[in-house]
């Protein structure tokens, strides 16, 4: 079998319109997209089902890491249900009580006071991208 | 005459790579939160990519509006998977072409500028919200 190197992990987020979870975890996936450009890619989760081949073959074409805003894990379900079992799996209330931290209240206009939560979570799914791509 | 309880769903783009899939949650939250507060609801988009039986209730039993980011409508596209026909459905980036002065920036959030411009949205959206609410929806 041929040995290819993993240069890029999917990153799929919980987008979490209704709940102050989703907000945080889309800031917080969009942050480790900028921050690790050469090495991340994203898709909308709802492409699974809108999209098209390529859209549902994102899985097998990378290893992913799945974020959750809540324990009902869409974008873990979602992504195992409709492109292939994720290669780790986050989710932002476990992440929080590890750090100490309380959720945040409001759903958007985040500022200072939701920003630990964002470095903390975009740290965790940060170091979940280093294990992928040192899993190689 | 509208059901008592009526309440009409609002669904932006689920997206965190364009600045229209920030300005249609923006105009969401601006909708649900602000302007018709208990009458517009949103739910979470990928609660209906896995079915959960809350959130299609909501969307198969509640007039829909969508607010797509961007050409590939996951939002209008979900909701069909359902088998629900969408009530009004709305591109974001048609809203900045009619206020060309409003250029949005941002992509997991708007701008200053892009608020102003959800806001404006958000004024257009809700006189649809009323008339989906007093009909009932499809």
């Amino acid at each position: 079998m041929m040995d290819i190197q993993v240069h890029k992990v999917g990153i799929v987020s919980c987008s979490g319109e209704e709940i102050p979870e989703g907000t945080l975890c889309r800031l917080a996936c969009r942050k480790v997209l900028d921050e690790r450009a050469g090495e991340t890619v994203t898709i909308c989760l709802p492409l699974f089902i809108a999209g098209g081949e390529e859209e549902r073959t994102f899985a097998a074409n990378y290893p992913t890491i799945t974020v959750d805003g809540c324990d009902k894990m869409c974008a873990a379900k979602a992504t195992e249900m409709l492109s292939g079992k994720p290669a780790k799996s986050l989710v932002i209330p476990e992440i929080l009580q590890r750090h100490g931290l309380t959720s945040p209240e409001k759903l958007r206009h985040f500022g200072p006071e939701e920003e630990a939560a964002v470095k903390a979570v975009a740290a965790e799914i940060a170091r979940a991208v280093d294990e992928v791509l040192g899993e190689d | 005459m509208g059901k008592k309880d009526q309440k009409v769903v609002v669904l932006p783009c689920s997206g965190i790579g364009k600045v229209y899939g920030a300005l249609s949650r923006e105009t969401t939250y601006e909708l649900v939160e602000r302007l018709r507060p208990g009458l517009a609801v949103t739910t979470c988009l990928p609660l209906l990519v896995i079915k959960d039986p809350e959130a299609v209730a909501l969307v198969t039993e509640n007039p829909v509006i969508t607010i797509d980011g961007c050409p590939k409508e996951c939002a209008k596209k979900s909701v069909e998977a359902l088998g629900k026909v969408v009530d009004k459905a709305y591109e974001a980036i048609n809203f900045y072409k009619a206020h060309k002065d409003l250029k949005p920036k941002g992509v997991a959030e708007v701008d200053e500028t892009g608020r102003k411009l959800a806001t404006l949205a958000a004024g257009e959206i809700a006189q649809e919200v009323d008339k989906l609410a007093a009909e009932g929806g499809s």
